[in-house]
């Protein structure tokens, strides 16, 4: 399988070709740095994106809460993880980095607050 | 009418005040009083829950939200004074303030210096002269993305939008992610106006259009926006006949582009520069009313926060020292002066003191160009050049500068191409 | 049954000062209207002039209640708390064609007895107006040529109105008219049947409708479109005056003029329509202004324009504008062709058709307690420093600024959702208070006004609509 990649390390935004099945690559052409084909091998191989949202929240000023995932999750599971987001509903008082689902669909990474919801005075 | 003295006063608690308050207070101000209009500081990096933001200033990558966390628990730590729920009035070329607000009413600041750093405001419909009806649904980029990640209002079922600036790219993943479709994102310009990650990251992973050279030319729908026609543009961004898609949609949001937030800058009088539409400014970031000092998106839009950290905590420095009195004294004012395929250069002065500094100066070319030799000249012939391989309207460039290296009364930079 | 005395169909500026007028008298008053809001129609969108009516065609209906309303507008505009200014027109003649037509047009004007019509140089005008264009030989200056915040008028008319005891139903559609021997006994309405005993229609695009109803519609109204650009405050290049140009057979043409809050007004087009529900703006319409008014003023700035909009005057086949009475249907009156010159007229209008009405028998009784003073909201941004600090200590919403553009407070924003004739969309808080009508707007105020509207109103904000039913303005919460 033959697969183009836009690489997002600088602004050049090169266009990668990689050629491989599954895990194996056969070859990476057009990269312009090591960074560059670093980027193209392991976006052919897995793909991964840091999830970022909010959650309800009871209790405080503002209705919701930012959150994101603690590192980058594979891109597939984008769409599942964002069901158990919107599940969520918090009260306040929530803290940055408080972890709201931990492990969140067994891929060892959490969910945490970004943002701060204090109780209401 | 309540009464408040200090020595740097910051308007705006986004990302440029922060940067600008904290570093004002390190510089050795004693009183330095943050005005903020809205409930909470950070400004806009609140409701940006993306991530993007710190790589190049902190080395990670954080959201807007923990970006402004940084800047927030330093300026609380270092004991900065707040208004927040304050909206500014006046402000005066004597360090005069006028704002307001539900506890004190009209309060009247006296301030040693000033920071301007109010943002931007998003260019509307109205700017870009979109014909049609005048529906609701149709909303910029960032009122959305307030309504959608502050307010848990969802903006539209079915969304086009135009302007691939990065807001724009940026909620259409989010609404996407929050069970929307979007049905296209519109160009105009037969580039791309944002970074190239967040088409990746935005556009591509989600499978949404994106196309270049088409504008809306008619919004459709007497009370909910029913559909957009896009049409195909020309060299001249105008439409192509027989060109015209309908596209089917509730909502249309706009991501066409940002206007330094100035309206208190202008009612001070203090010079403009009408390509940035913000303040000129010298390396200092002084404006021409010498207690007045403006930095981030004021002065001109930038496209990364850490640019608009690392320009305001310059600004809060030198308020600091002009309200200490320690700010060096020019002898001659050099003039930066935009070249071949450069849009605008900032600063646009450079004041000459005694002793040599460094000085960064950020622009923006006009065209995107691969192959370019930046080339940086003063009367007397060619400073420096330096070599890259693309430069892109949508990316802000930067070049150092030593004051001692500059002898006449300008200084210009051409983006050359390369043959 | 809901009854009343006079039923006013239409809530423009016209049947609310129809309205206004008739809460002098003994009667019971109540307007009807289909839309969400007073004046939501022709009345929102026009050019927001008070005319002298020099140009109208002599001893017609319409140029008799034009001039005679011009001079009305001073002590109205006071009593009703109405921005309004005297800032005069200026009919410049830039080519030899143009300048042959001046005498003529000074003659007209003096036949329609507007006698402070002045004939000044190309020079004088200059003087008085420097962005005009230089090649401009000489012109008329019309003094008495005015503008005026035509949203607050037609709210200050039903406001006022409605302090004296006339009744609104807004929202309500008329869908029949019931007759009984030569006499209209009753309305229906999609609130229900109303009994009454004289009825006025005044539904401005939509009066032939009504008329049909009656069997009077003896004409047919054909909506003529105006399309305009509003400008930033801050515009590069700016007028003082409304400057017009020269009427040609074919058009009165385009102008430029300020509008009552400091923005510059260039329009309109004039494009005889069938639809009466397009009110779109297009690419050509909007062409057509902008090079017509560069005659005028060659620098106009349209990359300044903060917003576009259209409005649909009711023009009338056969033309012109009529109040009619019928012999065969003695308690009903019949207003068309109120174009253009209809927010001016207004005023006139009303006192034209109260009279009508008293010939129709309606009792001439006056209502002692009459009070033709009409407080609006305070303009915290027009207050001195020392008033707006007053202010917020008596009220602490009026420290907060909501509008950023035009300085709107809360305080104002929540004292027109609560106001006599109150505040229930986006739209009717801008025309009331500004909020959104700014540079950027509703950019930024549009999400907080929502906000502030939902909780006064104690609704959610999915219930809020931008204008009328249908314009809602989110699709739901996100969680």
């Amino acid at each position: 399988m033959e697969k183009e990649i836009t690489c997002t390390i600088c602004p050049m935004g090169c266009r990668i070709m990689v050629c491989g099945e599954g895990e194996v690559i056969q070859s990476v052409k057009g990269y312009t740095c090591a960074r560059g084909e670093q980027y193209a091998r392991s976006e052919f191989v897995h793909p991964v994106r840091i999830l970022t949202s909010t959650a309800l929240v009871s209790g405080s000023s503002e209705p919701l809460v930012a959150v994101r995932s603690s590192r980058p999750l594979p891109k597939e599971l984008l769409m599942n993880c964002m069901k158990k987001i919107h599940m969520l509903h918090l009260q306040a008082p929530v803290y940055r980095y408080q972890v709201l689902i931990p492990n969140i669909m067994d891929t060892g990474v959490d969910i945490v607050a970004t943002g701060e919801a204090k109780t209401q005075d | 009418m309540y009464e408040i003295t200090c020595d740097v006063a910051v308007i705006g608690a986004g990302p440029a005040g922060l940067a600008a308050a904290a570093a004002a207070k390190e510089q050795g101000a004693e009183k330095v009083l943050m005005i903020e209009r809205d409930t909470a500081l950070g400004g806009i990096l609140q409701q940006c829950v993306h991530p993007g933001f710190g790589l190049s200033l902190f080395n990670e990558e954080l959201t807007g939200p923990e970006y402004a966390g940084r800047f927030i628990e330093k300026v609380e730590q270092a004991g900065i004074q707040t208004l927040l729920d304050t909206m500014v009035l006046e402000v005066r070329q004597d360090g005069t303030i006028y704002c307001t607000n539900s506890r004190y009413g009209i309060t009247m600041v006296k301030s040693g210096s000033v920071v301007l750093a109010m943002g931007c405001r998003e260019k509307t419909r109205g700017n870009i002269q979109i014909p049609g009806t005048r529906p609701a649904g149709i909303y910029t980029a960032g009122s959305a993305q307030r309504m959608v990640n502050r307010q848990n209002e969802m903006v539209g079922k079915k969304v086009v939008i135009l302007g691939s600036g990065d807001i724009g790219m940026i909620m259409a993943r989010r609404l996407t992610l929050e069970g929307a479709k979007v049905v296209a994102v519109v160009e105009v310009m037969d580039y791309l106006a944002g970074l190239t990650r967040n088409r990746v990251q935005c556009l591509d992973d989600f499978g949404i259009p994106l196309l270049l050279s088409h504008t809306v030319t008619r919004i459709v729908g007497n009370q909910r926006v029913e559909g957009v026609y896009v049409a195909k543009v020309d060299q001249n961004r105008l439409p192509i006949p027989n060109t015209e898609m309908f596209f089917d949609c509730d909502t249309l949001l706009l991501s066409v582009g940002l206007i330094p937030e100035n309206e208190l800058s202008k009612a001070a009088s203090i010079e403009m520069d009408n390509v940035t539409n913000g303040p000129v400014v010298n390396q200092y970031m002084q404006t021409s009313a010498p207690r007045l000092f403006a930095c981030g998106n004021v002065v001109h839009v930038n496209d990364l926060v850490d640019n608009v950290s690392i320009e305001s905590m310059l600004a809060g420095k030198n308020a600091a020292k002009y309200a200490m009195g320690q700010l060096p004294s020019s002898k001659r004012v050099v003039v930066c002066r935009p070249g071949e395929n450069v849009r605008y250069l900032c600063p646009q002065k450079i004041a000459v003191s005694d002793e040599a500094e460094d000085v960064t100066i950020y622009f923006r070319v006009k065209q995107p160009q691969k192959e370019t030799t930046l080339k940086v000249s003063c009367e007397e012939g060619l400073l420096f050049e330096k070599r890259l391989p693309r430069v892109n309207p949508g990316e802000m460039q930067h070049i150092g500068v030593s004051t001692a290296s500059l002898s006449g009364k300008t200084l210009t930079v051409d983006a050359e191409k390369r043959n | 049954m809901r009854n009343t005395d006079v039923l006013i169909i239409g809530a423009g500026a016209v049947g609310c000062s129809i309205a206004r007028e008739l809460t002098k008298y003994q009667v019971r008053v109540l307007v009807v209207e289909k839309k969400e809001d007073v004046g939501g129609d022709a009345s929102k969108a026009n050019s927001a002039i008070i005319h002298t009516g020099y140009d109208a065609s002599p001893d017609t209906l319409e140029s008799q209640l034009v001039v005679a309303a011009n001079p009305m507008y001073d002590k109205l505009t006071k009593d009703l708390d109405v921005p309004f200014s005297r800032i005069g027109g200026i009919l410049p003649a830039i080519n030899q064609e143009q300048y042959e037509k001046l005498p003529a047009l000074k003659e007209k004007a003096f036949k329609n007895r507007v006698y402070d019509v002045e004939y000044l140089s190309g020079k004088e005008l200059l003087k008085m107006e420097p962005n005009l264009n230089p090649e401009t030989k000489a012109g008329l200056y019309i003094p008495r040529e005015s503008i005026i915040d035509p949203f607050l008028l037609v709210v200050g008319y039903a406001e006022n109105a409605q302090q004296n005891g006339a009744d609104f139903l807004l929202g309500t559609e008329v869908t029949g008219i019931h007759k009984e021997q030569g006499k209209i006994t009753a309305v229906e309405t999609t609130a229900g049947e109303i009994s009454c005993k004289w009825v006025v229609n005044a539904a401005g695009l939509h009066c032939d409708e009504i008329a049909a109803m009656v069997g009077k519609n003896d004409y047919t109204v054909n909506p003529r479109k105006g399309q305009f650009y509003v400008l930033d405050k801050n515009t590069s290049c700016k007028v003082e005056h409304i400057i017009l140009p020269i009427p040609t057979k074919v058009t009165k043409g385009k102008l430029m003029c300020p509008t009552i809050h400091g923005n510059m007004l260039v329009g309109p087009t004039a494009e005889d329509l069938s639809d009466k529900e397009d009110r779109s703006t297009d690419a050509a319409g909007l062409k057509s202004v902008a090079e017509d008014v560069r005659h005028l003023i060659p620098n106009v700035n349209l990359r300044d324009t903060i917003t576009q909009y259209s409005g649909l005057r009711p023009n009338r086949n056969p033309e012109g504008l009529h109040v009619d009475t019928y012999d065969d249907l003695k308690n009903y009156v019949n207003l068309s062709g109120v174009r253009s010159t209809g927010l001016t007229a207004s005023a006139s209008l009303g006192k034209y058709v109260a009279q009508t009405l008293l010939k129709l028998g309606m009792p001439a009784e006056m209502n002692p307690d009459f009070n033709p003073v009409r407080k609006g909201i305070v303009r915290f941004r027009e207050l001195t420093r020392e008033q707006q600090d007053q202010m917020i200590q008596k009220n602490p919403l009026y420290g907060r600024v909501i509008c950023r553009c035009e300085t709107i407070t809360e305080g104002e924003i929540v004292a027109a959702i609560h106001s006599p004739i109150p505040a229930r969309s986006m739209d009717a808080v801008k025309r009331r208070v500004r909020a959104g009508l700014g540079r950027c707007q509703g950019g930024f105020c549009g999400p907080r006004v929502l906000e502030i509207l939902a909780r006064e109103m104690g609704v959610s904000a999915e219930e809020i609509n931008k204008n009328d039913k249908g314009s809602y303005m989110i699709a739901g919460k996100v969680r």
